[in-house]
């Protein structure tokens, strides 16, 4: 490893033995001070996001303090503002695509790294990433045109027929809801599950999956009792870093969710979410309020990305370690 | 003595293996369910018009997006020339330079970075940019564009660096070589074709990118001059059309859709099947 303790030692000393001027003009100080400076700045960049977005969204805090995140009330005209709506509407959709990229996406996982053969697994961990790879608008274009147009003839009409009884399937379905969001998100986001999942899964030493075997437990046995278990906090991470991705994403939300600032139990109605309103507010947006009212919004929305991207990384650095030290 | 397994267990043995291979199937044919419907409906609307004609004011139909096309290629040219830089320095000195503890935490902010909304990045590159200038241009869409580059650009250059074996670096210092000159005469050189197909995805993976640029490039409905002036993009055209209610706007945004995802795969593949025949991956 370029970066092992001695390598590093070693080079410390030479810096030191041959006097810093001498080594600048050798451009060897030159290009350490350049990229160091470069680490560092990446560190000032997310600082400087936090401080700007606390920075321009004080207005909104002094004005309503935490009210403002409990608070359904949201009119501009008024100038009033609350983040309830979207919020809801946000930890909704996000709900949603869970519940169904979750199971497709860990199963798709166990096929790819425990049943395929390796060349097959690899071509189509190609195509998964080439999935990952389609940009958020598209998925909102078929989500539009596509999506919701075969959502309202062949799936709400069954679920509305078998379960039109339960409130979360009341009121009448018009294509933009909480629903047709979700489903997009879903298939945005069980590209990231996979991979990772797929990843941690083969992190998990042979040995493991040979002794179940031996002591005569079928290949799906040996799959749920003790592959997965074994890696079960880095898909967790996988589920977690998916989690953020649906949270935050815009465009295909945007699109299909309705945009519409109400909170309703139903799926089948329409919504909005934090970065929905963003995306659809913020250029017309006037008054100071207004303006920092949707920034206090990007900032709950970073705040919530952040810590959940950061334990998903805890999640999957453990058990990478605890794969390669076995 | 054999033991028979249940007929039990065999049969929930299969029927879950199965279902593993479904979700499979399921997942990975949506990938040609979406490249199958933009060729039905983006081919059909494509035309020579497309990209070389302005768009149409509202109301009639034809018209083309070169503005777009050409508006894109801006942003993305100041994306790079603002966030490669920065990404591959700072992953030279992950990969070169960094102690262990230091590294550890640059990489871990660089992770968090790139889990950042891109609407959260677009709302900053809006108060550090539109906000000072007092109106919204390419140069704050590439901003907005470019400090999402730099997480992907740090990784993929400390991967590459990484991937060159040390005894390369030891040749050219026991030939009396600096440090500096060892690492970007040698190293770099070495893992050249991995950082360019790297810096490639990267750019491929912002090029569809749309919240960062509703409010930071806007748009435009002629050409935009220079850098300072707001620009339109293929993204936020795609966007705007499709919510359009004009049918003949969303036969515009499935043409503009198809050429961006057509981009965004060729550039996609290329760039993997280079770096799957490459050094680094045989090491791995």
């Amino acid at each position: 490893m370029a970066t092992s303790p001695s390598y590093i030692a070693e080079t410390l000393g030479r810096r030191t033995s041959r006097g810093f001027f001498a080594r600048l003009r050798g451009g060897d100080e030159i290009a350490y001070l350049v990229t160091l400076a470069c680490a560092v700045s990446i560190l000032l960049i997310v600082g400087l996001i936090v401080f700007e977005l606390w920075f321009h969204s004080r207005a909104t805090f002094t004005a309503f303090g935490f009210r403002f995140l409990t608070s359904s009330k949201w009119d501009p005209n008024a100038d009033k503002y609350g983040a309830l709506p979207f919020i809801y509407g946000t930890c909704l959709t996000s709900f949603l695509g869970m519940l169904l990229a979750v199971p497709l996406g860990v199963a798709a996982s166990i096929f790819l790294a425990e049943m395929a053969p390796p060349k097959l697994s690899n071509f189509l961990t190609f195509l998964i990433e080439l999935l990952a790879a389609v940009p958020s608008v598209i998925y909102g274009l078929i989500g539009i045109f596509v999506l919701v147009p075969a959502i309202k003839t062949y799936l709400v009409p069954p679920l509305k027929s078998a379960f039109g009884y339960l409130p979360i399937f009341e009121g009448t379905f018009y294509g933009l809801s909480f629903l047709s969001a979700g489903i997009v998100l879903s298939v945005m986001i069980v590209p990231f599950i996979i991979s990772v999942s797929r990843e941690v899964l083969m992190a998990v030493p042979t040995e493991q999956r040979e002794a179940a075997l031996a002591l005569g437990a079928t290949k799906w046995e040996t799959t749920w009792d003790i592959v997965l278990p074994n890696a079960a906090t880095g898909i967790f991470g996988s589920i977690f870093l998916a989690l953020a991705r649906a949270l935050g994403e815009t465009m295909a939300v945007t699109m299909v969710v309705g945009n519409s600032p109400k909170i309703s139990a139903s799926l089948l109605s329409p919504g909005y979410s934090i970065a929905a309103v963003i995306a659809n507010e913020f250029a017309e947006a006037n008054g100071n309020l207004y303006i920092s009212s949707l920034i206090f919004m990007a900032l709950v929305l970073f705040g919530l990305t952040i810590v959940i991207n950061a334990l998903a990384r805890i999640f999957i650095m453990t058990t990478q370690q605890k794969g390669s030290q076995a | 003595m054999m033991m028979e397994i249940s007929a039990s267990r065999r049969i929930v043995n299969a029927v879950m293996l199965t279902l593993s291979g479904v979700c499979t199937v399921l997942v990975v044919s949506v990938l040609f369910f979406i490249l199958g419907y933009l060729l039905l409906h983006g081919v059909s609307s494509l035309n020579w018009d497309f990209f070389t004609k302005l768009p149409k004011p509202s109301g009639e139909t034809g018209g083309g997006m070169a503005n777009a096309i050409l508006g894109s290629a801006k942003v993305l040219l100041l994306a790079t020339l603002i966030g490669v830089p920065i990404g591959f320095l700072a992953g030279v000195f992950l990969a070169e330079y960094s102690g262990k503890n230091f590294a550890f935490a640059i990489r871990y902010v660089v992770d968090l970075l790139n889990g950042v909304p891109s609407i959260v990045i677009g709302i900053v590159a809006y108060t550090l940019v539109v906000r000072p200038m007092g109106h919204y241009s390419a140069f704050a869409g590439g901003t907005a564009l470019g400090i999402m580059m730099i997480p992907i650009a740090v990784r993929t250059t400390e991967e590459f660096l990484r991937a060159i074996p040390n005894n390369i670096r030891e040749g050219a210092m026991a030939l009396g070589a600096t440090r500096a000159k060892t690492i970007f005469t040698v190293v770099i050189p070495a893992a050249i074709s991995g950082l360019t197909s790297g810096m490639m995805l990267n750019l491929a993976r912002v090029a569809g990118e749309t919240a960062p640029l509703l409010f930071t490039a806007l748009g435009n409905q002629f050409w935009s001059n220079g850098y300072l002036a707001p620009i339109a993009t293929l993204p936020v055209m795609i966007y705007n059309y499709a919510i359009a209610p004009e049918e003949d706007l969303h036969q515009q945004a499935w043409a503009a859709g198809f050429v961006l995802l057509t981009l965004v795969l060729i550039i996609n593949v290329t760039a993997r099947l280079i770096i799957a025949r490459g050094p680094a991956a045989q090491r791995r």
